[in-house]
C-alpha cells in the first residue's frame, strides 16, 4: 500500500488520532497523536492489511520553531515468499511521526510492540529528553519515572541533542575548557 | 614409647540432613555472582561491558552496558556541511568506511537530487568498493571469531588476505581504514593504473582461499562442537528485535536490501546466503558465522561482474563539483543500505542551507547487539564470547 493508503486506513480507524501527514516529500510519514500512539502501534503490526513487523528505526528531532519533540518511527512490512526458494518481499514502509510539546515530552513507549524500540526509546531519551512512559527499563530520576539512559552515564545532566543544550563547564573534576582558555562554543 | 590413640576423623557430611545427602543436586550449594565481563576484554571485540548474573558455570541474566566511545556523532552533523561531515561516518563502522562513505553520500544525493547526476563509473567504482569492504570487513569477522573461540591460525589467514585489500585502498585513495573516497557527488579520485588487472588478480588468488577456511575452521570439528546450536535466535525474534545483515540471515530469513530496486545492484547476478541449519538448529551462531564465508563469495561474483562493466566508462566525470557546495533542501530523508553489519541508516533534515538541521545514524551493531539479552538467558558462560562474537559488533558504531 501507499503511504497515502495506508493512511487513509488508519483515519478510517482512528478518526481525530491521526493528525496531519506529509506526502511531497522524500520521507512520507502520517502524525499520530500520542495518547493513541501504543493502540495505533498495535494495530499497525497485526492488521493483516498493514503488518508491520520491522521497526528499522526511531528517530528524535528538536523542532524549536514549533516549540514540540519529535519522535519518528519507520516502519517496514518484510514477508516470506509464497513459494520457498525466493527472498523475502518487502510489503510496504511508512513513517510514523509522534509530536509532544517541548514542556511536557511525553511519549507512551512501543517496547512490548516492537522489542527493537527498547534501546532506541533509551537512545532518544537519552539524547533528546523524550519520555518514553512504561518503558520496561525504567529507573526513577529527580523529576520522575524515565528510560534508563544508554550512552551517556547515569548522572548526566541535559540532553545533548536539544537545540539549546548548554555544553557542561566539568564533569567529575574533568575541566571541558580548551587549551586556549576558552569554553567549548555553545551550539 | 606411648600408644598413639589415632582420633576418628569428622564426618563431613556432619551437618547435612539426611534429605540434602539423598539429593545429589545438593552436593554443590552454589549462589549467584555478578560477574562483569568487558569494557577490557578480548572477545567483546571493543569496549562492550556485559553484566552477567552467574550461577556457578550458568548465565542466568547479561545486561550489556554502552557508551565508552560515544562522541555523539550526531550533535557533530548539526554543525558542519555535509562534505564536512564524511570523515566522521569513517569513525563509525571502521572496519567498513567505504560502506559507512556510501551510506551517508547516498542519502545526501536522494534528499538534494544530486543522485541523478552521478556518472555510471562513479557508481560502479562504489559497489567495487563498497564489496571489497564487505570482503575485509567480514575476514576480520571471520578471523576474530575463530580467535575467540582459541582457534589463533585462522586469524593470521584472514588478515593475510585482508592485507591485499587494503593495499588496493591505498593505491586509490592514501588511506588504509578511514577512507572518505567515497564521497558526496562520486568518489573523490579515479582509479589508478592497473588497477582492474590488480583487482582481478587478487579475486583470483582469493577464491581459492575461502575453501581453505572452510576446511581450517569452518568444519573443524572442535569449531562446531563450540558453535552449533549455541545462542540460537528465532526468525520471529530476528524480526521483532529488527536485527540485520548476516544475524538476520542467520535466522533463515534471506532479506538483502541490496535486492531491492533502487539499490545499484539491480542487474548484478548473486545470492542471498541464508542460515539453513547445516550443523544444528537454524539461527545458531554457526549459521551465521557461515553466511559471512558466504557472503564473500557473493562478493566476488559482484566485483567481477563491476569490473567487467567499468570498459567503456573511462574519462567519465567520477566527481561532481555540486558535492562539495550541496546545500539541503528544506525536507528530510530517511536512507539505508545494506552494510557488512547490516542495515546502516542515515535520517537527514535539511532547512535549506548548507549545514542541516539534524543527522541521525542508525547502526547496525547498535540493534544488533540489543538481542544479547534476550540470546544470553541460561547459556553457559564459556558460550558468552562465541555469541557476542557471532553478532559481530563494531563498538564505534554501537556508540557512535
Amino acid at each position: 500500500m501507499a503511504p497515502e493508503e495506508i493512511t487513509e486506513l488508519l483515519k478510517k480507524e482512528f478518526g481525530e488520532f491521526i493528525v496531519g501527514s506529509k506526502f511531497d516529500t522524500a520521507h512520507p510519514r502520517v502524525g499520530v497523536r500520542a495518547d493513541a500512539w501504543p493502540e495505533v502501534a498495535r494495530f499497525l503490526r497485526d492488521d493483516s492489511r498493514t503488518g508491520f513487523n520491522m521497526l528499522r528505526c526511531v528517530t528524535a528531532l528538536d523542532l524549536l520553531e514549533d516549540d514540540t519533540l519529535c519522535a519518528e518511527y519507520d516502519l517496514h512490512a518484510i514477508r516470506a515468499p509464497k513459494s520457498g526458494a525466493a527472498p523475502y518481499e518487502l510489503i510496504h514502509g511508512i513513517c510514523i511521526e509522534v509530536s509532544v510539546p517541548r514542556n511536557n515530552p511525553r511519549i507512551p513507549s512501543v517496547a512490548d510492540v516492537w522489542r527493537a524500540a527498547d534501546w532506541h526509546e533509551r537512545e532518544a531519551y537519552d539524547l533528546m529528553g523524550i519520555i518514553f512512559e512504561n518503558h520496561p527499563d525504567s529507573m526513577i530520576g529527580p523529576n520522575g519515572k524515565h528510560p534508563r539512559r544508554i550512552l551517556c552515564p547515569d548522572d548526566w545532566v541535559g540532553h545533548p541533542l536539544r537545540k539549546d543544550y548548554l555544553f557542561p563547564m566539568e564533569y567529575h573534576g574533568i575541566p571541558a575548557v580548551t587549551e586556549m582558555g576558552q569554553t567549548r562554543p555553545v551550539h | 614409647m606411648a600408644d598413639v590413640v589415632l582420633e576418628a576423623l569428622p564426618d563431613i557430611n556432619a551437618d547435612l540432613s539426611a534429605e540434602m545427602l539423598a539429593d545429589p543436586q545438593q552436593d554443590f550449594p552454589t549462589e549467584e555472582m555478578l560477574v562483569n565481563m568487558g569494557p577490557q576484554h578480548p572477545a567483546t571485540h571493543g569496549v562492550l561491558r556485559v553484566v552477567l548474573r552467574t550461577d556457578g558455570e550458568m548465565v542466568l541474566e547479561a545486561v550489556p552496558h554502552l557508551g565508552y566511545l560515544h562522541r555523539c556523532a550526531e550533535k557533530i552533523g548539526e554543525t558542519l556541511a555535509p562534505y564536512q561531515y564524511i570523515p566522521y561516518t569513517d569513525r563509525m563502522d571502521y572496519l567498513a568506511g567505504m560502506n559507512n562513505n556510501l551510506a551517508f553520500a547516498e542519502a545526501c544525493e536522494k534528499l538534494s537530487g544530486l543522485e541523478a547526476e552521478i556518472s555510471q563509473r562513479a557508481k560502479l567504482i562504489r559497489i567495487i568498493f563498497a564489496e571489497l569492504n564487505r570482503i575485509a570487513s567480514h575476514l576480520v569477522a571471520f578471523g576474530t571469531y575463530g580467535l575467540d573461540l582459541g582457534a589463533f591460525t585462522p586469524f593470521l589467514y584472514a588478515f593475510r588476505e585482508r592485507e591485499y585489500i587494503l593495499d588496493l585502498f591505498e593505491s586509490t585513495c592514501g588511506a588504509r581504514l578511514t577512507y572518505s573516497y567515497i564521497t558526496i557527488g562520486g568518489v573523490t579520485d579515479d582509479l589508478p593504473d592497473k588497477f582492474v588487472d590488480v583487482t582481478r588478480e587478487f579475486l583470483d588468488y582469493f577464491e581459492p582461499k575461502v575453501i581453505e577456511y572452510n576446511n581450517l575452521l569452518t568444519h573443524n570439528h572442535i569449531f562446531v562442537k563450540r558453535t552449533a546450536n549455541v545462542g540460537v535466535i528465532t526468525k520471529k525474534d530476528a524480526i521483532d528485535y529488527a536485527l540485520t545483515g548476516p544475524v538476520l540471515r542467520g535466522s533463515g530469513i534471506q532479506w538483502d536490501l541490496r535486492k531491492l530496486p533502487g539499490s545499484g545492484y539491480e542487474d548484478f547476478d548473486f545470492e542471498i546466503p541464508f542460515g539453513r541449519g547445516e550443523k544444528g538448529a537454524v539461527g545458531d551462531c554457526w549459521d551465521r558465522y557461515y553466511v559471512r564465508i558466504c557472503e564473500m563469495q557473493e562478493s566476488v561474483k559482484i566485483i567481477r561482474q563491476a569490473l567487467d562493466r567499468l570498459a567503456g566508462t573511462e574519462g567519465q566525470e567520477v566527481t561532481h563539483k555540486k558535492g562539495k557546495t550541496l546545500k539541503l533542501p528544506a525536507d528530510e530523508i530517511y536512507h539505508e543500505i545494506e552494510n557488512p553489519r547490516g542495515q546502516l541508516g542515515f535520517m537527514i533534515r535539511g532547512n535549506g542551507s548548507v549545514i542541516p538541521d539534524r543527522v541521525k545514524a542508525r547502526g547496525p551493531s547498535f540493534c544488533n547487539l540489543s538481542v544479547t539479552e534476550r540470546v544470553c538467558s541460561g547459556v553457559l558462560l564459556g558460550d558468552m564470547a562465541a555469541i557476542i562474537g557471532s553478532i559481530d559488533v563494531v563498538m564505534g558504531e554501537v556508540d557512535r
